[in-house]
């Protein structure tokens, strides 16, 4: 098996791995007791946390361990959705269309059952939100503006920067979600500018089950989690020492190799966007096709069931991820996809190849050879299938 | 040993859990499949062939044989063959019986052209039924060696190039040993209740789907005895089947009993127990296993319904693919639109539909 779908996860590096595995069982204290072992799992927990502030030039008490990047999210929007509202009333969320599920489906149940409104803003074919798009949107009513650094789904990198700015101008809070965009992108949140950014370990090589959430010294929030005082009282609950560990240990990593891991995944990516967009009839890329992730290629096939492509390739031993990743057959054409006015035929035919540090140009050969007459396999069934 | 990929139609139940491991075992390349088909909006929960449940019990086996499983999309396919056929059926005022379509358009073509792009020799199924080649390398399909469970019937169409691409692994045990195979194997034993439902009724009586779904074939008409008297309303001929004696509202002398329906005058034919014996047929659409009649006149048992037992009976050729079968004795509930299928012994020769 080729595994060619490292947007969804990634496996656990061994260095991270080994670096968490003493905290199960040698020091396996809880944080907060006073004894020495709980003395080991704080000092731990520090060092972690000093690694990660380090990674993302900020401090260490502006880092917030969580569960994973969702809950990052969910405790970011609603966190400062709810600390607006009663600060200064603001009721306001703006939010892109083309938003991963843990923001855009946390924002409806705000509206749905805490009285916010929101604003979705609208993205460009390549699923780019414009800092213009904001500035016309943004109020003072504006509780919180929430636009993730770069997408999951079809690798589009946001203009950030220039967002947070168009935010700050009118004292409005920014949260980004990059979760997807951490593995290859810089996150400097001092040079960012942003008030919030998720963070989740196993796009980057770390463990499954554990997230972090940036938050500038100041910004009003209002815990999701209630309970102990842990996580400077905004995320109670028991640290995950050993992820936490993990958590830091890969994201250092990230930030060492970044450079080594773009120049090895971008030339292999370029490849195979090349063979596609050459061989296959009907196809084209989605997303961003300069500002994007480096890792990221994703495609909409024309008259292809996208979930019944994933099939021939994961049988053909290749495993890819659509748009619309589901399990049970029932198709569907995701709102990113959606969102950028793809018509429904094309958008149900959605590929999404993400490579890793694993990957080699043998692996992309073999993936280029095969994909071709798999799509042209999968058209004929869907015309089978709607004749 | 056995190298080949097959891909196996996967329930979620024994008998298909049972297929899949016993082909593993024999060192197949084992893959499983299941179909994602049409269910009314808001009822995709109750289809009976594919629920959330069904999907994750089937995922269970197949992380438990460790093989891969596939959801493949056939909403689509399943609304425009095999719903339309069931609602056309009634609307000709014949009792279609979908499943020998499903079988047809949805198993052995659409999910075996499926299974062929993924690169499997074969397709089976939990089937209780049997395949075996003869000397001159023609395919025969038999009966089950379980008579109790044996599902030939509804395999009537298959043609030798389908049935060499097929596997049935249970059609050689009864009922009882695929549940101790299965107990063997570790894998859940649970039964579904044998239903005769459609799946995509889930679980509801056939007349409120036609309610909803072909409102304009169920008219009211005349309820009328053989010889042309009229003894009462019905509701729309689709809702009445052939030897239905409840619900017909007629107070009568002796028991009636539905006989037949036509169409053209919109008209309920009823009548006394002692007509309902039919002692001959005709069935058209027919398919031969072997491609061709084993003569051109034969003796044969005959199966008028899944559930009807053997009638011996002369099954002649007809012109086109029709035939014509005549009983020893008259047989009750002889039904435009089921399937009338035709055995030597074991041996299923063919069958076709009822008109």
């Amino acid at each position: 098996m080729i595994y060619l779908d490292y947007a969804a996860t990634t496996p656990v590096a061994p260095r991270v791995l080994d670096a968490m595995l003493p905290y199960f069982r040698e020091d396996f204290g809880n944080p907060s007791s006073v004894h020495r072992y709980g003395q080991r799992a704080e000092a731990a927990l520090d060092s972690a946390r000093e690694t990660v502030a380090s990674a993302l030039n900020c401090r260490p008490d502006e880092v917030i361990f969580t569960s994973c990047g969702s809950e990052s999210d969910n405790l970011a929007l609603r966190g400062a959705a709810l600390a607006m509202q009663e600060k200064t009333g603001a009721n306001w969320i703006l939010t892109s269309r083309a938003e991963h599920h843990a923001v855009s489906k946390t924002a409806e149940q705000l509206e749905k059952h805490y009285g916010f409104q929101v604003e979705w803003l609208n993205v460009d074919e390549s699923g780019m939100v414009h800092p213009e798009t904001v500035e016309e949107a943004v109020c003072h009513e504006t509780a919180i503006v929430s636009v993730m650094y770069a997408n999951n789904e079809i690798g589009t990198i946001n203009p950030i920067r220039e967002i947070a700015e168009v935010c700050h101008e009118h004292g409005v809070l920014f949260h980004t979600d990059a979760v997807q965009a951490a593995a290859y992108l810089p996150v400097d949140v001092d040079s960012l500018g942003v008030d919030m950014l998720s963070l989740g370990a196993h796009k980057f090589y770390g463990p499954k089950g554990v997230g972090a959430l940036y938050v500038r010294k100041g910004t009003p929030l209002v815990p999701s989690q209630t309970g102990g005082g842990q996580e400077f009282q905004l995320r109670a609950g028991t640290q995950n020492v050993p992820y936490i560990v993990g958590f830091a240990e890969a994201f250092w990593l990230t930030n060492e190799e970044r450079e080594e891991r773009t120049a090895h995944v971008k030339p292999l990516r370029d490849r195979i966007v090349g063979t596609v967009l050459e061989e296959i009839p009907n196809v084209r890329l989605t997303g961003h096709p300069i500002n994007r992730l480096p890792n990221h290629c994703s495609f909409a096939l024309e008259g292809v069931d996208g979930n019944l492509l994933l099939t021939l390739l994961d049988a053909a031993g290749f495993a890819c991820s659509s748009g619309s990743a589901c399990k049970t057959g029932n198709p569907e054409p995701s709102d990113v996809l959606t969102s950028l006015g793809l018509p429904r035929v094309w958008a149900l035919g959605s590929l999404r190849v993400t490579l890793g540090v694993g990957t080699t140009i043998a692996d992309v050969d073999a993936f280029s050879k095969t994909l071709p007459p798999l799509v042209e396999k999968a058209r004929i069934l869907a015309t089978d299938k709607n004749r | 040993m056995n190298t080949d990929k097959v891909v196996v139609a996967m329930s979620g139940g024994v008998d298909s859990s049972v297929a899949a491991a016993l082909l593993e075992q024999q060192g197949y390349e084992v893959i499983g499949m299941m179909l994602r088909l049409w269910s009314e909006a808001g009822r995709e929960d109750s289809n009976r062939c594919c629920t959330p449940d069904a999907m994750t019990q089937a995922r269970r086996v197949a992380a438990l044989l460790d093989i891969p499983f596939y959801v493949v999309d056939a909403k689509e396919i399943f609304r425009s063959t095999v719903v339309q056929y069931f609602l056309d059926g009634y609307a000709q005022g014949v009792t279609p019986n979908p499943c020998l379509i499903c079988n047809r358009a949805i198993r052995w073509d659409f999910m075996l052209d499926h299974a062929l792009a993924l690169g499997a020799e074969f397709l089976a199924t939990g089937h209780y039924a049997r395949k075996m080649k003869d000397e001159s390398g023609k395919m025969k399909l038999l009966r089950a060696v379980d008579a109790s469970k044996d599902q030939s019937y509804v395999l009537h169409g298959l043609t030798q190039e389908k049935l060499a691409k097929t596997l049935f692994p249970i059609g050689d045990y009864p009922k009882s040993e695929v549940r101790r195979l299965a107990e063997s194997f570790g894998l859940p034993t649970a039964t579904r209740a044998d239903s005769q439902d459609l799946c995509f009724l889930a679980g509801e009586d056939y007349r409120e789907f036609l309610r909803r779904n072909a409102p304009g074939i169920c008219k009211p008409g005349p309820i009328v005895s053989r010889d042309g008297q009229v003894l009462g309303e019905h509701q729309g001929l689709a809702y009445y089947t052939i030897g239905q004696r409840k619900g017909l509202g007629i107070a009568s002398s002796q028991p009636l009993y539905v006989l037949a329906k036509e169409l053209a005058t919109n008209s309920l034919i009823v009548g006394r127990e002692a007509e309902l014996g039919r002692s001959e047929l005709a069935a058209e659409d027919v398919n031969w296993i072997a491609g061709q009649p084993p003569a051109a006149s034969f003796r044969a048992q005959v199966k008028i319904r899944y559930t009807a037992s053997d009638a011996p009976a002369e099954v002649s050729l007809m012109d086109g693919e029709q035939a014509r079968v005549r009983f020893d004795a008259p047989q009750r509930g002889v039904t435009p639109g089921q399937a009338a299928v035709f055995y030597a012994g074991e041996v299923l020769l063919g069958g076709g539909i009822i008109v």
